[in-house]
C-alpha cells in the first residue's frame, strides 16, 4: 500500500505552549507531507512496492538509503502524533508503570536516561523507549533509524531533528525533552504498545 | 576580525599555547586551546539571505558550545591539546568522538563565517578558481546548480563542500559535523568552500525550505576568500 500522511490526532494549537501550532503545521503539513511523497516515488518498483511500512523500513535498511530514510521517517511521525496529547504526562498506567520500575529502577530514572538519550543524540535523530527480547530499554538513533531494525520494537520515541524543536525552543534541546516527557507523552498510546509488544 | 581564523599561523600559535599549558600541572591549566571567533561582519550583515536572530544564535549558542565542549574534553586529554585539529581529524575514526563532533563543529563554523560577507562585497571567482569551476563542472552555474542539489539532499544535519584533491576541484557533502579532511570522509580533500545545513543554519526564516536557503546563500558566498583559499591550496 502506499504511504499515507495520517491526519493529527488534535488541532494544530493543543500541543501549546510546549509544541506551538507553527511547529505542528511545519512538522506535520510540510516535513511529515515530504517523507510520504518521497517514499512513495522511492517504492516504486521496487520488490517492497505494496507492504507495510515496518516491512519497508526493515527491508530497504542498509540496502536503499533514499528509501529507508523515508520510509523510516514516514513510520517515526505516524507514531510521534499518537505520542503526545494535550495535558500529557504524568500518570503511567499500572502495568507500564511496574515494567518501567523493574527495569529501570523508578519513572524518574526513566525520564533521566531518555532525556540523556535525546540530548546525546549528536545531530539529527530520534531517543526511544522500546521492548527489546522482553526488557525495556532506552536508546537513540541517527536520523530516519528506528528501533525496528535493531531487533526491538518501540513503544515511544521523541523526535530531535532540530526541525521538531527551533521554532519553539532555539538551541535548548534539553528544555524540549524535559517539556516533551513532562507535558506531551500520551502514554495510553505507550501503554497500548507495549501490550502489544 | 580580519583574515582567515584557519590560517596555518594561526592554528601554529593555536597549538604551541596548547603544548604550553598542557604541560603545566592541571591545576594552573586555565587558558584555552580553542576560542570562538569574532564574526568578521554584524550579525544583521547577512540579512539578505541569513537573518540577524539565526546568525547570533548560531554563532553564540552553537559554536559557542563546540569550542566550550571541545576544550572540556582537551583538558582531559592534554596529549590531544598539544596537536591541531587537522592533524586530529586525519585519524579522527581512532579518536573519541568528541573531536570528531565537537572539533568539527568549532573548525566547520570557524571556516563558514569567513567564507561569507555581505551581499555585494564578496567578490567573484578569480580567473584561476573559475578555470578549475569549468574543467570539474562545466560552467559557474554548473556548479553551483551541482553543489546546491548535492547540499539540499544530504539527508539530515550535515554540511556541503567544494574540495581540492589531486584529480581537481570535488564536490561532497558530510553528515553531522565531519569534513573532508576526516579519514571518515567519503571523498577527502581540502575544503575551500563549505555550506551548513544543519536546520539551525537556516530554520527560523525558511524552515523545511533548504533550496531557497541555499538558493539565497550565494548572495553572501565571500568569493574573495575562496579565491584565496584555492590559490593557497586549500
Amino acid at each position: 500500500m502506499a504511504f499515507e500522511l495520517p491526519e493529527l490526532p488534535y488541532s494544530y494549537d493543543a500541543l501549546a505552549p510546549y509544541m506551538s501550532r507553527e511547529t505542528l503545521e511545519f512538522h506535520h503539513d510540510k516535513h511529515h507531507l515530504a517523507y510520504v511523497n518521497n517514499g512513495n516515488n522511492l517504492l516504486k518498483g521496487t520488490d517492497l512496492e505494496g507492504k507495510s511500512v515496518e516491512e519497508v523500513v526493515v527491508g530497504s535498511f542498509g540496502k536503499n538509503a533514499g528509501l529507508f530514510n523515508n520510509a523510516g521517517q514516514h513510520f517515526n511521525h505516524i507514531h510521534f502524533w499518537k505520542w503526545m496529547k494535550p495535558n500529557g504526562g504524568g500518570a503511567i498506567p499500572g502495568e507500564l508503570e511496574k515494567k518501567i520500575v523493574e527495569d529501570f529502577g523508578s519513572v524518574a530514572k526513566l525520564r533521566e536516561d531518555f532525556i540523556q538519550a535525546g540530548v546525546t543524540q549528536f545531530g539529527s535523530g530520534w531517543a526511544w523507549l522500546s521492548v527489546k527480547d522482553g526488557k525495556l530499554v532506552v536508546s537513540k538513533t541517527p536520523n530516519g533509524e528506528n528501533p525496528l531494525v535493531h531487533g526491538a520494537t518501540p513503544i515511544l520515541g521523541v523526535d530531535v531533528w532540530e526541525h521538531s524543536y527551533y521554532i519553539d525552543y532555539r538551541n535548548l534541546r534539553p528544555k524540549y525533552l524535559e517539556a516533551f516527557f513532562d507535558s506531551l507523552v500520551n502514554w495510553e498510546y505507550v501503554a497500548e504498545l507495549y501490550a502489544k509488544a | 576580525m580580519t583574515g582567515n581564523v584557519l590560517s596555518r599561523r594561526a592554528l601554529i600559535a593555536g597549538a604551541a599555547a596548547a603544548v604550553t599549558w598542557a604541560g603545566l600541572p592541571r591545576a594552573r591549566a586555565t587558558a584555552p586551546a580553542h576560542t570562538l571567533p569574532d564574526l568578521p561582519y554584524g550579525f544583521d550583515a547577512l540579512e539578505g539571505a541569513i537573518d540577524a536572530a539565526t546568525m547570533e544564535i548560531h554563532h553564540g549558542r552553537h559554536h559557542a558550545g563546540y569550542v566550550k565542549t571541545l576544550n572540556a574534553a582537551l583538558s582531559e586529554q592534554p596529549a590531544l591539546a598539544g596537536e591541531s585539529l587537522e592533524a586530529l581529524f586525519a585519524r579522527v575514526s581512532t579518536l573519541p568522538p568528541v573531536i570528531r563532533n565537537h572539533g568539527g563543529g568549532h573548525w566547520n563554523h570557524s571556516l563558514f563565517w569567513t567564507l561569507m560577507a555581505p551581499p555585494g562585497t564578496g567578490g567573484d571567482p578569480s580567473a584561476a578558481l573559475s578555470a578549475d569551476l569549468q574543467r570539474a563542472f562545466g560552467s559557474l552555474d554548473d556548479f553551483k546548480a551541482a553543489f546546491a542539489k548535492a547540499s539540499a539532499g544530504q539527508f539530515g544535519a550535515g554540511w556541503g563542500w567544494l574540495v581540492m584533491t589531486d584529480d581537481g576541484l570535488r564536490i561532497t557533502t558530510t553528515a553531522n559535523q565531519d569534513n573532508p579532511l576526516m579519514d571518515v570522509a567519503p571523498v577527502r580533500g581540502r575544503p575551500i568552500l563549505g555550506v551548513d545545513v544543519w536546520e539551525h543554519a537556516y530554520y527560523l526564516r525558511y524552515q523545511n525550505r533548504r533550496a531557497d536557503y541555499l538558493d539565497a546563500w550565494w548572495t553572501v558566498v565571500n568569493w574573495s576568500e575562496v579565491n584565496r583559499l584555492h590559490a593557497a591550496g586549500g
